[in-house]
């Protein structure tokens, strides 16, 4: 280990040089999560940095192999677990693009549903806390509020808030209930006064805008080299979207914009997310009209929340398991992990809270994958920090980690 | 002209000649192997003439039981401008890992080699600053590899072959 803590020799160093080393983290309020950047500092300028990641690296890609593929989805909540169902149905689509199934629409408007509240919960995080770190409270408690009724929607939708766990390989585990159906009309009533609100308190208030406007800025050439994809690629400058790119879940069927930026500085990072914020928001409005107009126009599909092609990976009823001996012999099969997947290779990428989350599956016709690979959007942005911050000022340097939002869980995989 | 797998292939079999091998598309993506030392070769040539100028992800496999192709490193490139993917894949013997490192086409592949020296042990030739990044610096094994299982081998009250897959793999 000797050779690890090499930096605590900086101390001795420090004595007979003229800048100061910093340690900022492991465990800091400004990191939001935990990861070390060690500092060297003149005064306030910042003059390099150095990064230590995997401080919660908990071998997710290993214990995969060893996992029946429904077991696996619970790990991918933990990857970015401020926006779980992103994760958990790109999963289900990379199994689902494995076995070559198709959804029935209603069922993947659901999705599309789930997948834009949690990336507006994802982007209310990191929007509220920028303002937090430039001073600004208020904004955070205010919105916080509407992150709490985005996850009681799942709680309706699967039982759980946090690490989901939602849906299954072939659509969801249940319909949604009246109550879901309530409390998203709810938020869809309710949220855009608060978020208008929020904006009103930030977007031109004078002392944000001077906070931020400059701060941390990265072109499209770099941003592009070093592997950004999501909102901080986008505030660079580069329309790149995998929503747009190749649509899954039927992206394609809505009408929506990718806001970009210029600078990719720590106002345009906070400005596309909060447009992204509006456009998520109209994704829902449509995806609801959608399948408001599918029940109309047959109201046996409302009944329809999975793909019936997907029996062999879907739970049957819980009713049938009881009552019928095919459903009882299925459902002990598939929870001892007997089922086995088909031979194949298949990336399957959607469009995380942070950008390009990507799944990289072998299967070998086994029970569980061959190998397993999460192209983890943060992972990759990160290491980019050192470049961005160099000769900036330290109060710079905070604002500019909680714009890349970087999420610890999917840092470290 | 926009890029279709077609004239990729083509093109880069005019160039490659018969060095690039096994042009499969599992699920619509282009998918090849090239010789170990050709990975910068081909990966400056996607770069330069064809567009494909963001890495999306770079990964290792490791296959025991292919003799002196035991560990696979995967590329994802995206050429953004045409909307086209593909992978392509290089093969080393596992006493003698030795890979090119692709940092100084892609900043992006810095911590991507590093990860997958942590876990597979394929030694980037040329990487700035090849050191583990996940796990502990003094883990004198590489974890990804199918030698090491994931349950404890002297455990006798569970079977592995009851749950998923069976015994060892190796």
């Amino acid at each position: 280990m000797s050779e690890h803590q090499h930096h605590i020799q900086l101390a001795e160093e420090s004595l007979a040089k003229q800048t100061t080393t910093l340690n900022l983290g492991p465990t800091h309020p400004a990191t939001h999560g935990i990861f070390q950047n060690i500092l060297e500092i003149d005064g306030e300028k910042v003059l390099s940095s150095e990064q230590t990641v995997g401080y919660i690296h908990r071998a997710f890609e290993k214990i995969a192999e060893r996992r029946p593929y429904y077991q696996i989805t619970p790990l991918t909540d933990r990857l970015n677990y401020c926006s779980s169902p992103i994760n958990n149905m790109g999963w289900h689509m990379t199994i689902e693009k494995l076995l070559g199934l198709k959804l029935p629409k209603r069922v993947e408007y659901m999705r599309v549903i789930i997948m834009e509240l949690a990336r507006i919960g994802d982007h209310l995080i990191c929007n509220s806390v920028v303002a937090v770190d430039t001073g600004a409270l208020t904004g955070f408690t205010y919105v916080f509020q509407w992150r709490e009724l985005i996850y009681e929607i799942y709680e309706e939708v699967c039982g759980s808030r946090l690490t989901t766990n939602i849906g299954r390989v072939g659509g969801f585990e249940r319909n949604f209930s009246d109550v879901a159906w309530q409390k998203l009309r709810k938020f869809m009533d309710g949220f855009p006064k608060v978020m208008k609100e929020f904006e009103a308190l930030l977007n031109r208030n004078r002392i944000f805008m001077e906070r931020c406007i400059g701060a941390g800025p990265i072109n499209a050439e770099r941003a592009l080299n070093y592997g950004f994809t999501g909102p901080n690629l986008r505030a660079a400058g580069v329309d790149y979207d995998v929503r747009v790119a190749q649509p899954y879940s039927s992206y394609e069927d809505f009408d929506f914009t990718i806001p970009v930026g210029t600078t990719g500085d720590v106002y345009d990072r906070y400005m596309v997310r909060n447009d992204e914020i509006w456009q998520s928001y109209s994704i829902i409005q449509q995806a609801i009209a959608k399948i408001e107009e599918i029940e109309k126009a047959d109201p046996a599909q409302k009944n329809i929340f999975y793909a019936p092609e997907a029996d062999k990976f879907h739970l049957p009823a819980k009713e049938d398991v009881y009552t019928k001996m095919e459903a009882l012999i299925y459902h002990f099969k598939m929870i001892m992990g007997e089922i086995e997947a088909p031979p194949g290779e298949v990336y399957h990428a959607v469009e995380g809270g942070n950008g390009e989350l990507g799944f990289y599956l072998i299967s070998d016709g086994g029970r569980t994958p061959y190998r397993l690979h999460f192209r983890r959007p943060c992972f990759i942005y990160y290491q980019a920090y050192p470049e961005i911050i160099k000769d900036g000022l330290l109060s710079d340097a905070i604002i500019t980690l909680s714009s890349l939002n970087v999420i610890a869980g999917e840092l470290d995989g | 002209m926009a890029l279709t797998n077609e004239t990729i292939q083509q093109k880069l079999s005019e160039k490659f000649g018969e060095q690039l091998t096994e042009w499969q598309e599992p699920y619509g993506m282009l998918t090849f192997r090239a010789p170990a030392e050709m990975n910068l070769k081909v990966m400056q040539h996607l770069y330069d003439d064809m567009g494909f100028r963001f890495l999306t992800d770079l990964t290792a496999v490791h296959y025991p039981h292919s003799v002196n192709e035991e560990l696979c490193v995967v590329y994802h490139m995206h050429n953004l401008v045409d909307n086209v993917r593909l992978r392509f894949k290089v093969f080393v013997p596992i006493s003698k890992p030795d890979v090119f490192t692709a940092t100084q086409l892609f900043s992006a592949a810095n911590w991507m080699e590093r990860e997958a020296f942590d876990n597979f042990g394929v030694n980037f030739v040329g990487h700035p600053d090849l050191r583990r990044i996940l796990n502990v610096d003094d883990m004198d094994y590489f974890p990804m590899r199918k030698e090491y299982p994931m349950e404890d081998p002297t455990r006798t009250d569970k079977d592995d072959e009851m749950f998923g897959r069976g015994g060892t793999v190796v």
